[in-house]
C-alpha cells in the first residue's frame, strides 16, 4: 500500500460512525493494522476511532449549547453524529466544524423534531456567535466621520458584525441557556432536572415572532442587539456596498417610521459601537493593454 | 541550555503550556515563568479575545509555538491557508522555533483533528521530510518535529519508529521536539525498549523536550496529559538530559487541569535534572 492508500483507508475506517455502545462497526476494515498480544487490529483501530468521534462531538457540544438545550442531550447527540458523518471537518481548525450545520439541518428536518424552524434559527444564532467572537476588528468610523454625509457615501460593516433575520426570538432562549443549568450540571442533578423541564417548556411555548438581530462584540464579549426592521435593512444594504442614499430609501420604502430622528439615533449608536468602517478604495482603472506583437 | 540552530540558538529553561484556566492567575500574579508554549491553532484567528490575550502574554513572557494540525506526514500537500495564518502568527509571537508533530491527520481535504500514526516506510519519510522543508522555507523559522504517542502499527512499516524519526530529520535537516512521555507510552503499547529509542536520537538535533502525564488502561496506555509525570518518565528524562545536555523543557497538562501553581511546581521538578552535572550516560 502507498502512503496515500494507507491514509485513505485509515481515515475511512476511523470516521465510520461508532455503534450505540461506542465501538467500531463489525464491517470496519482494520486489516492494515497489526495486532499485538493484547489487542486485535480492530481494537487498536477503535482507540483512534473513539478519539476522533469524542473529539468532534465534544466540539459541537461546546459550540451549540442553545441547540443542545432545546433538543435535549439524546436528540442533540443523534443530530451531531449524523451531521458529522455527512459533513466531516474540512478545516484545520475545529472552530469551523459547525459552519455547514444550518444547511445540513435544513435538508434533514427529522433531526430537529417539531421545532424545526426554531432549531434553524438557533443554529444561525450560534454560528454567528462563533464568528463574532474571533473575526477581525477594524477601526470604526466615529461621530466625526459621520457628519454631512452625501447620498453617495459608502461604508462597510465591522468584520465581526453579523446581521440576522430570525423567525423566533431565540436570543432570549440562548441567553437563558447561558445563565442556566449547564455550568452546574456536574454539581447537582437534583437542581438540573427541574431547570431542564423549564427550558423545554420555554422552547415549546415560544411563538413565532420575527426579529432582527445584530450579533456583535464589545470588549471581547459577544452581545446580541435587537434591531428595527428598517435598521436591519439599512445595515444590510451598507454591508453590501450600496450608497447611503439608496440604502436609506430602500430601508424605509415600506415604512411609515419617522426617518430623521431614527437615523440620528442609529448612526449615533453605530458610531459608538464602531459598527461602520471606511469603504475600501476601489482600485484605479487600469488602462487597456493591447498585446503588441513584434 | 544548549543553544542550537534548531531552537534559534536560544537557551530557554522550563516552560509550561499556556491554558485558558490559568489566564486569570497569570494576569493577576505575573508568576515568574521562563517561557510559555502556545498551541498555534488556538490563535490562528483574525481577532477577538484569543489574540488580545496572547498580546498581553507577549508583553511579559517568551512564547514558543507548538502546532497540532500541520500534518507533515499527510501524503498530500500542506494546507496553504494554514501556512499563511501560521506565518502571520509567527510574526506576532516572534517564536524562535516552531514545533509540530511527526504524524498525519488529513486526507483528501478531510481533517481528523488527531495525531495519527505514520506507517514507517521510506516513502513516508521522504514525503514527510519534503513537507517539513517546505514549511520551514515558507515560514522562515527553524522547525522541530515531535514524536507522538501511538496505539497502532502498520503491516507496511519497514523500520522502527526511531529509525523513521532519524530518516525524516536527516532528510529534512530539521530539529526534534523529543517527547519522553510519548516514548514511554509507545514503548508500553508496542513493547520496545524506550532507552534504545532514546539512545538512537541524534542529540545535536534536539531543540526541546516535552514531559507529561498519561492514563493507564488494562491493555494499553493513553497519552492524556491529565496527570503528574510518573517516575519512569522522569528516569527517561534524566537519561535524555545526560545524553543531550540541559534542554528547553515543557510540561504539558491539557485535561483536568489543576491550579497554575500545581502545574508550575510539577514542571519545576525538571530543575534537579537540568542542574545536575553533565555526565555521559553509560
Amino acid at each position: 500500500m502507498t502512503l496515500l492508500e494507507v491514509q485513505r483507508q485509515m481515515a475511512h475506517s476511523i470516521m465510520q460512525p461508532l455503534t450505540k455502545t461506542d465501538q467500531i462497526g463489525p464491517r470496519t476494515a482494520a486489516g492494515f493494522i497489526k495486532a499485538n498480544n493484547r489487542l486485535t487490529s480492530k481494537e487498536r483501530l477503535e482507540i483512534y476511532s473513539r478519539s476522533y468521534w469524542f473529539r468532534v462531538l465534544d466540539s459541537l457540544y461546546d459550540d451549540f449549547p442553545g441547540l443542545r438545550a432545546m433538543l435535549g442531550q439524546k436528540a442533540f447527540h443523534e443530530l451531531s453524529r449524523a451531521y458529522l458523518a455527512d459533513c466531516p471537518s474540512r478545516s484545520f481548525t475545529l472552530r469551523d466544524l459547525g459552519a455547514r450545520l444550518e444547511g445540513w439541518l435544513r435538508r434533514r428536518p427529522k433531526f430537529s423534531g417539531k421545532n424545526h424552524e426554531l432549531a434553524l434559527d438557533m443554529v444561525r444564532l450560534e454560528w454567528a456567535h462563533t464568528e463574532a467572537f474571533d473575526s477581525a476588528a477594524e477601526k470604526g468610523l466615529g461621530p466625526e466621520d459621520l457628519v454631512d454625509l452625501g447620498a453617495n457615501f459608502r461604508a462597510r460593516l465591522q468584520p465581526y458584525l453579523r446581521l440576522l433575520a430570525l423567525q423566533y426570538p431565540v436570543d432570549d432562549l440562548r441567553i437563558h441557556v447561558n445563565q442556566g443549568p449547564e455550568d452546574r450540571e456536574a454539581a447537582s442533578n437534583a437542581v438540573l432536572k427541574p431547570k431542564r423541564r423549564s427550558l423545554t417548556k420555554r422552547t415549546n411555548r415560544l411563538k413565532p415572532q420575527p426579529i432582527f438581530l445584530a450579533v456583535h462584540r464589545l470588549n471581547y464579549i459577544v452581545y446580541y442587539r435587537r434591531l428595527a426592521a428598517e435598521e436591519y435593512r439599512l445595515l444590510t444594504a451598507l454591508g453590501a456596498g450600496k450608497p447611503i442614499g439608496w440604502a436609506i430609501r430602500n430601508a424605509f420604502k415600506t415604512s411609515s417610521a419617522e426617518q430623521t430622528s431614527l437615523l440620528e439615533q442609529w448612526f449615533a449608536a453605530w458610531s459608538q459601537l464602531g459598527w461602520l468602517c471606511p469603504a475600501r478604495q476601489s482600485p484605479p482603472n487600469r488602462p487597456n493593454r493591447k498585446k503588441v506583437s513584434g | 541550555m544548549p543553544a542550537n540552530r534548531f531552537n534559534g540558538f536560544t537557551d530557554y529553561g522550563i516552560g509550561i503550556g499556556l491554558r485558558i484556566p490559568h489566564y486569570q492567575h497569570i494576569f493577576e500574579n505575573a508568576p515568574a515563568v521562563d517561557w510559555f508554549e502556545i498551541i498555534s491553532e488556538n490563535y490562528m484567528v483574525d481577532g477577538g479575545r484569543p489574540l488580545a490575550t496572547l498580546d498581553r502574554i507577549l508583553e511579559r513572557y517568551r512564547v514558543v509555538q507548538h502546532g497540532v494540525s500541520l500534518y507533515f506526514g499527510s501524503a498530500q500537500r500542506l494546507n496553504k491557508e494554514h501556512l499563511k495564518r501560521l506565518k502571520t502568527l509567527v510574526k506576532r509571537t516572534k517564536t524562535p522555533w516552531l514545533t509540530d508533530h511527526l504524524c498525519w491527520g488529513s486526507v483528501d481535504g478531510t481533517y481528523s483533528h488527531d495525531l495519527l500514526p505514520m506507517p514507517y516506510t521510506f516513502e513516508a519519510a521522504k514525503v514527510t521530510a519534503r513537507h517539513v522543508r517546505e514549511a520551514r522555507d515558507f515560514l522562515e523559522i527553524p522547525i522541530a518535529v515531535e514524536n507522538v504517542s501511538s496505539y497502532a502499527e502498520f503491516h507496511v512499516s519497514q523500520m522502527t519508529e526511531w529509525e523513521f524519526l532519524n530518516e525524516v530529520v536527516e532528510r529534512a535537516d530539521c530539529g526534534i521536539l523529543l517527547d519522553v512521555n510519548n516514548i514511554y507510552v509507545s514503548s508500553k503499547n508496542h513493547e520496545f525498549n524506550p532507552y534504545q529509542y532514546l539512545n538512537s536520537v541524534p542529540v545535536e538535533r534536539v531543540a526541546q523536550i516535552h514531559i507529561a502525564g498519561h492514563s493507564k488502561f488494562t491493555k494499553y496506555i493513553l497519552d492524556t496529559h491529565d496527570h503528574p509525570v510518573i517516575d519512569p518518565v522522569w528516569k527517561l528524562y534524566e537519561h535524555a538530559i545526560r545524553r543531550i545536555g540541559p534542554t528547553a523543557t515543557l510540561l504539558e497538562w491539557d485535561d483536568r487541569i489543576p491550579s497554575f501553581d500545581e502545574v508550575h511546581a510539577e514542571a519545576r521538578k525538571a530543575e534537579k535534572y537540568l542542574e545536575a552535572p553533565l555526565a555521559v550516560a553509560s
